[in-house]
């Protein structure tokens, strides 16, 4: 059971040893990432089956009891964001075979890219906030690594923004869990769920919860704090910018709702009105930024950011369908967005360049692209049936029935403008006709053009299978908004049932709470 | 003594703070080292100070000193100074690259839009 929960882990990490030992070795490297990555796959798919029918899994590591030890905890949330986290690594390395020619910089590529997804996937298991911290820095030195790979003056100066914005989030966070840990005498999540209760100083919890907000919302690029996106998104290799588009963000999102769903639920009407502000001026701001842009991975790296609103406004609701549809928007986005990244790099490779004044004519040069463009983009648009539309569905649904029209509202007419941009990239890049002064291309061979286009066709049928056939994917992040919601499955399956059903103090007896 | 501690932490923050806003990047990357000092510093003092070295969480609230603590600061200090060294390293090389540290001239990720009158002036140079 212990090797379920920490395979995930385990398994990038040693990827990530291996193939560093392999760099030099192109060919065995490439293999060995492309082993690791299907790995990955295997043990993600096994522990979702294994939460989905027995529920939430907890590891205790080392078998030191629960409080105490370091806890690796899979609910449904989590093993499904596990999942999707090996679907988009698989995805990248075989879009990095053809993505990144030189060798030099494959070498390093795979190393980082594992120790990357060790890091999100620790992030997404971890059952305590330290350690929450730790796979945050993990996930922070080798993203840094992997955006300077290449070392242009454009990824300089964009992973200096990066690094340093994501340095100050992590020290916040460091200095509220030091806050939150003189509080309470916990570090372990579900151990915090039931000592918050006892805490007497309510107004000291809540500005730990401020402090939280911030760290984690620079993490995942939220209204006032997301400037370091759209200045570092274009500038790495394709795979990259993918892989980040995909994952990093909806990293901070996840802790969002694990830390405002298990532990800040003190004060809602406060924390959680801020919550729905940022979500409201997040999409607002992200949309209007992507307008503006005419290049496609500035597009689309602002609608990340545009998207995240979409994601906190479910946790903002903090009702059980606005937490559903907050889930079903996040898995949808991932898949939608790292494949949207990965088009935007076959388009460059077939139509010689990412700007949209120079592109053109693709319609009739690569139909096939145009198709799979298709797809991702008017599903982030949310046009039924595809899989966005369910998202946007199903957030909306649950703002009207707390009776907050206004975000609602906003909602949907970020989905308009979310439209139009994704209409401009049509327009400009495929039905136009190519301009004079385009850049003379040489159309990818055979087997350039599969390693190109298979990640986009597999995600591409995800999204279409998560729209075609809502039902088991709603049911999953049903499953996930519940446990979100009623937190007794989770308090049990890591400190054990009586700790939940006496609602006492834990094993370690009472707390100091204060100092 | 935690109130010492307590404006020591204040003291340290804000004079990050200060270097943070700097627009040289040699003074941001030295601020952000007075970040993480401030915060270990205050994990520190969240843990309570006393001469006794046993565990809050392992032994309920009747040791007022909590080692736990010290074993995360440990942690952190390890982490921050690697990314310390790793931002160093890359505030070098983006000099060496750039030419510059002044970050309002650092203008390669985001170009000014063109008709504008770009900021040129490469002032940002270590005295």
């Amino acid at each position: 059971m212990t090797w379920l929960v920490a395979g995930p882990i385990v398994v990038p990490l040693s990827a990530a040893v291996v193939t560093g030992f392999l760099m030099g070795y192109g060919g065995i490297q490439r293999l060995v990432s492309l082993c690791s990555g299907i790995a990955l796959f295997g043990t993600a798919v096994a522990l979702l089956t294994n939460v989905w029918n027995e529920g939430v899994t907890a590891a205790q590591i080392g078998n030191w009891p629960s409080p105490f030890g370091i806890t690796l905890v899979a609910d449904h949330l989590s093993a499904v964001l596990v999942l999707i986290t090996a679907i988009i690594a698989l995805a990248a390395i075989v879009y990095s075979f053809e993505d990144i020619e030189r060798r030099g910089l494959a070498t390093v590529l795979h190393p980082l890219l594992h120790a990357l997804m060790a890091g999100v996937c620790g992030a997404f298991l971890a059952g305590d906030i330290f350690n929450l911290y730790v796979w945050f820095e993990v996930m922070l030195i080798a993203s840094i690594g992997l955006l300077v790979v290449g070392g242009t003056r454009a990824q300089l100066d964009a992973s200096v923004r990066y690094a340093a914005l994501s340095l100050i989030a992590t020290t916040l966070l460091l200095t509220g869990i030091g806050l939150l840990y003189g509080l309470t005498g916990t570090l372990n999540m579900a151990d915090l769920h039931l000592r918050v209760q006892e805490v007497e100083n309510e107004g000291l919890l809540t500005v730990i919860a401020v402090i939280f907000i911030v760290a984690f919302g620079i993490k995942s690029a939220v209204f006032p704090l997301f400037f370091w996106l759209p200045a570092s998104y274009h500038t790495p290799k394709v795979t990259v910018s993918a892989v980040f588009s995909g994952l990093l963000t909806k990293v901070g999102v996840y802790a969002l709702m694990r830390v405002f769903t298990l532990i800040f639920t003190n004060d809602i009407g406060y924390t959680h009105e801020i919550l729905l502000w940022v979500a409201g001026f997040t999409m607002v701001t992200g949309v209007l930024g992507a307008a503006s842009r005419n290049d496609l991975r500035r597009i689309l790296s602002f609608h990340i950011v545009s998207q995240i609103g979409y994601m906190i406004m479910g946790l903002a609701l903090y009702t059980p369908l606005g937490l559903l549809g907050g889930i079903f928007y996040t898995v949808h986005h991932i898949i939608v967005k790292a494949n949207l990244f990965f088009v935007a790099g076959a388009i460059r490779r077939f139509g010689g360049s990412s700007r949209l004044a120079r592109l053109g004519g693709l319609y009739r040069d690569a139909p096939l692209l145009a198709a799979l463009f298709f797809i991702p983009a008017f599903s982030l648009a949310g046009f039924p049936p595809l899989s966005g539309f369910w998202a946007k569905f199903l957030l909306i649904r649950a703002s009207m029935d707390v009776h907050e029209y206004a975000i609602a509202a906003t909602a949907l007419a970020v989905g308009l403008l979310t439209a139009y941009s994704m209409t401009k990239i049509w327009l400009n890049a495929f039905w136009k006709g190519r301009p004079e002064d385009a850049m003379p291309t040489r159309p990818p061979s055979r087997s350039e053009g599969f390693f190109l286009l298979a990640p986009v066709v597999g995600l591409a049928a995800i999204t279409l299978a998560i729209g075609l056939y809502v039902q088991p994917f709603y049911e999953l992040a049903e499953r996930a908004a519940q446990e979100l919601m009623h937190p007794a499955e989770y308090v049990g399956a890591v400190l054990g049932e009586d700790a939940v059903s006496g609602a006492g103090p834990s094993p370690a007896g009472p707390g100091g709470s204060g100092n | 003594m935690e109130l010492i501690n307590a404006a020591l932490v204040g003291v340290l923050m804000a004079s990050s703070v200060y270097l943070m806003l700097s627009r040289n990047l040699v003074r941001f990357v030295l601020g952000l080292a007075l970040l993480s000092h401030a915060a270990n510093l205050l994990i520190f003092t969240g843990g309570g100070i006393t001469s006794s070295i046993t565990s809050r969480a392992a032994d309920g609230a009747t040791a007022e000193s909590d080692s736990l603590a010290q074993a995360l600061i440990l942690t952190a200090i390890v982490i921050s100074f690697s990314l310390f060294t790793f931002a160093l390293v890359l505030a070098f090389r983006t000099y060496e690259t750039l030419e510059t540290v002044d970050t309002d001239a650092m203008r390669a990720a985001e170009p000014e839009p063109s008709g504008h009158p770009g900021r040129t002036d490469p002032s940002g140079r270590p005295s």
